[in-house]
């Protein structure tokens, strides 16, 4: 004990200030303030506000009582948070179930052209929204599209409809399709956390006769979880600030009936104005910064009420 | 290696900087338009005439995409980067530009008297004191056919709108074409090209509009109603999965020639004019009963205005006269068949489809679509609501009469007149 206390005495001694630290995260941290921070609380600040004969007037939290008050504005706001969870919901009982089980298919030894499964499963995360969503707006159109000729030839074409046009199932196809597109990063994630495995403890299993399935279920699963906790959260995050998608493939008025309005859309629309209807950025303010609590409360819930229970393991 | 990329960056800007000082005598002018569709034209056309004419003066036309346009606009006016022109959309975005001081006045320009004072309506104040953009163009609307398709069929242009419904059904039966392009999944066809271009025979035009601005009528009259009425009948004559077709999907439908009737405006001529290889005629929106007076849905599109702010108010004043002269109103015309002249020059037009949708002004009386004067001023926005309705009430999952109470309802929440 006494002998460590020397030891850091020692090099304390030897090396007064650290610049190179603040030196080193200088960039980063100027970076992230001007283009992260600033911005951020400018939007708070401007939430704050509404325009009065040309000028900024503060009017403390009117905006917001507008937001939720106002049947306007509140059905709206209710009805875009709503289809925004279940697009959440969608990610995470399709995409991230698929990407473990793709990930776990991916990490056996015996499967042959792995590197090439990984690359082709990855690709479409880096494409753009555009082209996505502009593919599979092609592929799903009733006219040109070749979904409904490929229904036909398994004899299913009574099973086609006009998904993107129909209420029921336009966010859920979106959802889909996102994804479709976006399945790449929970897969590569928990590829990585599953190569981090050490091969004694699965060697260990195997000698106390836990193969297969059982083995993924009682040691892979419980090993990976950290990992599915920060793809968790990536998902939440990425789903309430989504708007690419929706932008291209439904326009700022997310039809058919605001079926597929998420809070990004529902913002871009009140911020920038739409058609006739003029913007209007203290609003546009406010829903950004409605946004930013309800990702700010679910990124507490999962830091506060799921992470620091969480058991890790030390290899 | 750094140092000698320095040094030439430096020695190209002081090249360019010369570059710049050698040609200060000509001003160059910019405009903003959201009209990229028209860069040819501008470049090619219309900016050369007007140089010839003007020596010394340079014109650069710098469109943006038209969703981003006003957005765009609003950006660059607010950091003071914008053009020393804007084209002007009508009614309330550009006033809102006006009254924020970023268009300048323009009712005192020589050019300006070329001008009915309906043309300018969509570029003036409430009260008509003051007019800040130079009108360009107007759009009609109607319905544009595919001749061929008629003769095979052996239908009738239809007059009335129990003929229109006969004709489409005899297409239907003959099985070859879709009756009707049109879908909904954009929503602003279903409105633009469904709702304002039959809903004028309806609320008679003018009298109609005027009286709902006024407060006389409401969106729960009948007049207003019965246009969604008819809208409702046209889903079954529209194609296999109407819900999920967008706008370019219905133009390539029609020229293609997979559809026998386009609900169109006549923006569309000169590119149906390129792409369609059958013959294409057009017809005005059915009226009820034969002998009937007719109206149509002659927009006010487009106008040019002056930055407030602009730094060669001069020669911007020079080019917006003659943007009010007779030479840019037949070059405008000719080169964009589609988009009519509204000034009062006579104006002779080449193109037989063009041709076919001015010749309704001398029949019928013209009206504006209902939405955009005034009424989309407040919240809920009456034309994106109009958009939703109409498409909701094409598809049945709403009545025509919900859809007229629960527009009137949203108006009658901010407009005082309709309270």
């Amino acid at each position: 004990m006494a002998g460590d206390g020397k030891v850091t005495t020692q090099s304390h001694n030897k090396r007064p200030t650290r610049w190179h630290i603040a030196v080193f995260l200088a960039p980063a941290v100027l970076v992230y303030t001007a283009i992260m921070i600033i911005p951020l609380f400018g939007t708070l600040q401007f939430s704050l506000f509404q325009e009065v004969e040309r000028l900024q007037v503060f009017v403390g939290l009117d905006n917001f009582k507008t937001l939720f008050g106002d049947p306007n504005w509140s059905k709206s706001f209710w009805n875009a948070l709503a289809n925004n969870a279940w697009f959440f919901v969608i990610h995470m009982l399709v995409q991230n179930p698929i990407g473990i089980l793709l990930a776990a298919i991916l990490a056996s030894p015996h499967l042959r052209m792995a590197a090439f499964y990984r690359t082709a499963i990855f690709i479409p995360t880096i494409l753009s929204f555009v082209i996505v969503g502009f593919a599979w707006k092609l592929i799903l159109s009733p006219i040109w599209g070749i979904s409904p000729d490929l229904l036909q030839m398994i004899g299913l074409k009574s099973l086609f409809a006009p998904w993107l046009g129909k209420e029921a199932y336009a966010l859920t196809t979106l959802a889909l399709v996102s994804v479709w597109q976006f399945v790449g990063i929970p897969m590569m994630l928990i590829y990585a956390a599953l190569l981090t495995i050490p091969d004694e403890v699965l060697e260990a299993a195997e000698c106390d006769g836990i193969t297969g399935m059982k083995q993924f279920w009682k040691i892979k699963l419980p090993l990976i979880l950290p990992s599915i906790g920060i793809i968790s959260v990536l998902t939440f995050v990425a789903n309430f600030n989504a708007f690419d998608l929706i932008y291209t493939t439904q326009g700022a008025l997310a039809g058919p009936n605001f079926a597929t309005d998420i809070l990004g859309t529902f913002m871009f629309r009140t911020f920038f104005g739409f058609q006739l209807q003029l913007g209007d950025p203290n609003m546009g303010a406010t829903i950004a910064s409605a946004m930013f609590f309800v990702i700010l409360i679910g990124v507490c819930i999962y830091l506060f009420g799921i992470q620091s229970r969480m058991r890790r393991y030390q290899f | 290696m750094t140092y000698k990329f320095m040094k030439s960056i430096l020695l190209a800007s002081t090249m360019l900087v010369a570059a710049g000082v050698a040609q200060a005598e000509d001003v160059t002018l910019t405009i903003e338009s959201w009209r990229n569709d028209d860069l040819s034209i501008w470049q090619d056309k219309i900016i050369p005439a007007f140089e010839k004419a003007n020596p010394g003066i340079k014109v650069k036309f710098t469109p943006s995409a038209p969703a981003e346009y006003n957005a765009v606009l609003n950006s660059k006016l607010d950091a003071g980067s914008a053009g020393d022109m804007i084209t002007c959309r009508p009614f309330d975005v550009s006033l809102g530009l006006y009254d924020k001081g970023h268009l300048a006045a323009l009712q005192d320009l020589e050019g300006m008297k070329n001008f009915s004072s309906v043309a300018k309506s969509g570029w003036s104040t409430d009260d008509g004191s003051a007019t800040f953009c130079v009108p360009m163009a107007s759009v009609i609307h109607g319905f544009i056919y595919n001749k061929d398709a008629f003769k095979e069929v052996g239908v009738e242009v239809p007059k009335t709108e129990a003929e229109f419904f006969a004709v489409l059904d005899k297409i239907k039966k003959d099985g070859n074409y879709i009756p009707l392009a049109m879908g909904t999944n954009d929503q602003w066809e279903a409105a633009t090209m469904g709702y304002n271009n039959i809903g004028p025979n309806y609320w008679k035009g003018e009298e109609g509009r005027l009286a709902l601005i006024a407060g006389k009528q409401k969106l729960t009259d009948e007049a207003w109603v019965a246009p969604y009425r008819q809208l409702a009948k046209w889903k079954p004559y529209l194609g296999d999965g109407f819900e999920a077709q967008t706008y370019p999907d219905s133009q390539n439908l029609f020229t293609l020639g997979r559809a026998a009737v386009y609900p169109a405006g006549s923006w569309e001529i000169s590119g149906f004019n390129k792409q369609a290889e059958f013959k294409m005629g057009a017809f005005y929106p059915p009226v009820q009963n034969a002998g009937d007076e007719c109206y149509i849905s002659d927009h006010t599109d487009i106008a040019i205005g002056m930055n407030a702010k602009t730094k060669n108010p001069k020669e911007t004043k020079i080019f917006l006269n003659w943007v009010g002269s007779a030479e840019f109103a037949s070059l405008y015309a000719n080169s964009l068949p589609g988009f009519f002249s509204l000034s009062n020059h006579e104006v002779k037009m080449d193109d037989p489809l063009a041709q076919d949708f001015v010749s309704w002004r001398g029949k019928c009386k013209s009206s504006i679509r209902s939405t955009y004067q005034i009424l989309s001023r407040g919240k809920p926005n009456l034309e994106n609501d109009t958009w939703n309705a109409s498409v909701q009430v094409i598809k049945g999952a709403e009545t025509p009469e919900a859809a007229g109470a629960r527009l009137q309802k949203g108006l009658a929440s901010w407009y005082k007149p309709q309270m």
